[in-house]
């Protein structure tokens, strides 16, 4: 495969959230507001990318009947580099994200990717795959959080961008509403790739 | 028979390869508005019937006018207008509004939907156009009613495929979203029932005293405060009895909710959770309302006639559950019926498979 066709891919046509369903919960937890989004989401690619890297080099040295436990504790090292650093320099962005740095870990799209391409592919393709997956999580994210922070609190990043007049819909502060969002967003990508319309 | 002379001259310009082909949807509406089709329905039919759908809903629509004429009666009632005329030309006047808005909202929602998908204009809007203002607060701003309603249209009806496809209840889960989204706009203090000043309803008395300033005969002929529609049980019967005259709901319904509202009434009223009467659950709040005219819609409730049984009692016993157990949302109906809306086809699914098993077994018996 191409490595530009690598990247792009991951973005739109196989979005790792609104195509194959993978990372929902969350993506649910932490778009309240844009800030912690975003930050979740390059986290998140910080992850898919080194540990796809990571991987893709120790591909040949693993036995296939351990593998599951190296992924394991290289995606953990690498989770743990992340909440050390967003603890260190982002003290209210890490409180704000509380756990779900941590389960990180747990996010699909990261030992999915791990799984299905970095075992198999050389550490640059690993890599390029791994941030370009990233990013498609995180994309989402900010998208999910933009309409939920505008309409639910009238802000963008902490500054207020609708006036007095708007009453806030505290429904785009739950959870409910980030998925009927991400439905909103699937629905709109399929209606444009009609390839991916189930028949 | 002018009309429709007229109506089959233009029919052609309407129809596909006309003049106006791409208005096929919006010019079939108000055809079988006008006159009973002579075709039938293809696909999504309930009721086996010579009736169609349009004329299904509009028994409903009927049925809901003794409680509508009677909450705008009981709004200039709320509000200390003397006479009947005068009150009810007040509460009149309050309530058009929101009918106009919900109607225009969900109507231009739903011709959108059918012109662009090319199918028919889903009927059922008539009904759930005139519940959404009946299930709203009195004094609720017409942009709350036209955002709740095109949420319900859009979300609730059209992704899941339009009329008779939907899971929820539509006019229940435009209450929903309005009352999730703007709670301040919509309960306690912000809601006026009296002489513009606020005041808590009789489920929020219930919740927080145990005790309402009304009598359980007010609460039963529909004097007391609440959303426009909910408030007189009387109205609501009547209602009840048309519907049940005509057929149009499931009697096994209605009667399963209060029995499990009553069950549920006198358990906690037995353990000491409540100090008021059981039967009161059944005359304040939304609950004769919601047994009468959401749990018995026929595409978001269980279609088998145990089936029914079992929703209607968790309907009202739920409702009972929310109301007493969790004082945060004193209306528990709209919660217990969407509930019980989502666990509808499980209900189904668990009774036909109860009802093969007992043939098979049967089977080998005789055998």
């Amino acid at each position: 495969m191409k490595l530009s066709k690598n990247f792009t891919n991951p973005l739109a046509a196989n979005n790792p959230v609104i195509v194959q369903i993978l990372g929902i919960c969350s993506s649910l937890a932490v778009t309240v507001k844009l800030e912690p989004a975003l930050v979740m989401g390059l986290s998140v690619t910080f992850v898919t990318a080194f540990s796809n890297l990571v991987m893709s080099l120790l591909r040949n040295g693993v036995p296939s009947r351990i593998r599951i436990i190296v992924q394991l504790v290289v995606i953990a090292t690498l989770v743990i580099v992340v909440d050390q650093f967003l603890r260190a320099y982002m003290y209210d962005v890490s409180k704000q994200l509380s756990v779900y740095v941590g389960l990180i870990i747990t996010n699909c799209i990261v030992m999915g990717r791990v799984e299905a391409f970095a075992l198999g592919n050389k550490p640059w393709d690993s890599f390029v795959d791994g941030l370009a997956n990233g990013f498609g999580y995180a994309f989402i994210l900010v998208l999910i959080a933009f309409f939920r922070e505008l309409f639910g609190s009238g802000e963008l990043f902490g500054f207020e961008i609708l006036g007095d007049w708007y009453t806030p819909n505290s429904l785009m502060l739950f959870p409910p509403m980030a998925l009927i969002i991400i439905g909103c967003i699937i629905w709109v990508h399929r209606s444009i790739n009609k390839d991916l319309q189930e028949k | 028979m002018g009309l429709r002379k007229f109506v089959d001259k233009i029919k052609p310009t309407f129809s596909e390869g006309g003049k106006l082909g791409f208005l096929h949807s919006t010019f079939e509406g108000f055809e079988t508005f006008l006159y009973v089709p002579n075709t039938v329905t293809k696909r999504g039919a309930h009721v086996r019937d010579c009736n169609d759908i349009k004329r299904v809903m509009i028994v409903v629509v009927l049925a809901l006018v003794p409680a509508m004429l009677f909450g705008m009666y009981n709004v200039g009632y709320q509000a200390g207008i003397e006479g009947i005329l005068p009150a009810f030309w007040f509460g009149f006047l309050e309530a058009l509004p929101n009918i106009i808005v919900s109607y225009v909202t969900g109507l231009t929602i739903e011709f959108a939907f059918a012109q662009k998908r090319k199918h028919e204009i889903n009927e059922g809007f008539l009904v759930t156009g005139l519940l959404i203002p009946l299930v709203m607060p009195i004094g609720v701003p017409c942009w709350i009613v036209a955002l709740s309603t095109a949420f319900a249209v859009i979300i609730g009806k059209e992704v899941f495929g339009g009329t008779g496809m939907n899971v929820f209840n539509p006019a229940l889960l435009a209450r929903a979203f309005a009352f999730f989204a703007y709670t301040p706009q919509m309960s306690g203090e912000a809601v006026w029932y009296a002489d513009g000043t606020t005041g808590a309803t009789a489920l929020e008395q219930l919740a927080t005293t145990n005790q309402m300033q009304w009598s359980a005969w007010d609460a039963f002929w529909g004097f007391i405060p609440g959303s426009l529609g909910e408030t007189s049980t009387v109205a609501i019967l009547l209602g009840a009895a048309l519907l049940l005259f005509t057929g149009v709901a499931s009697w096994r319904i209605m009667l399963s909710v209060f029995l499990g509202g009553l069950a549920f009434g006198y358990l906690f009223d037995a353990v000491g959770m409540t100090e008021y009467p059981a039967y009161y659950h059944l005359l304040v709040g939304g609950f004769a309302f919601g047994a009468v005219f959401m749990a018995t819609d026929p595409v978001t409730s269980a279609q088998t006639n145990c089936g029914k049984w079992i929703y209607g009692f968790m309907v009202g016993a739920f409702a009972v559950l929310i109301r007493v157990v969790n004082p945060a949302y004193p209306e528990g109906m709209m919660l217990s019926i969407l509930f019980m809306n989502a666990l509808a086809p499980l209900i189904d699914y668990f009774v036909v498979e109860r009802n093969i098993a007992r043939r098979k077994k049967l089977i080998k018996n005789v055998k």
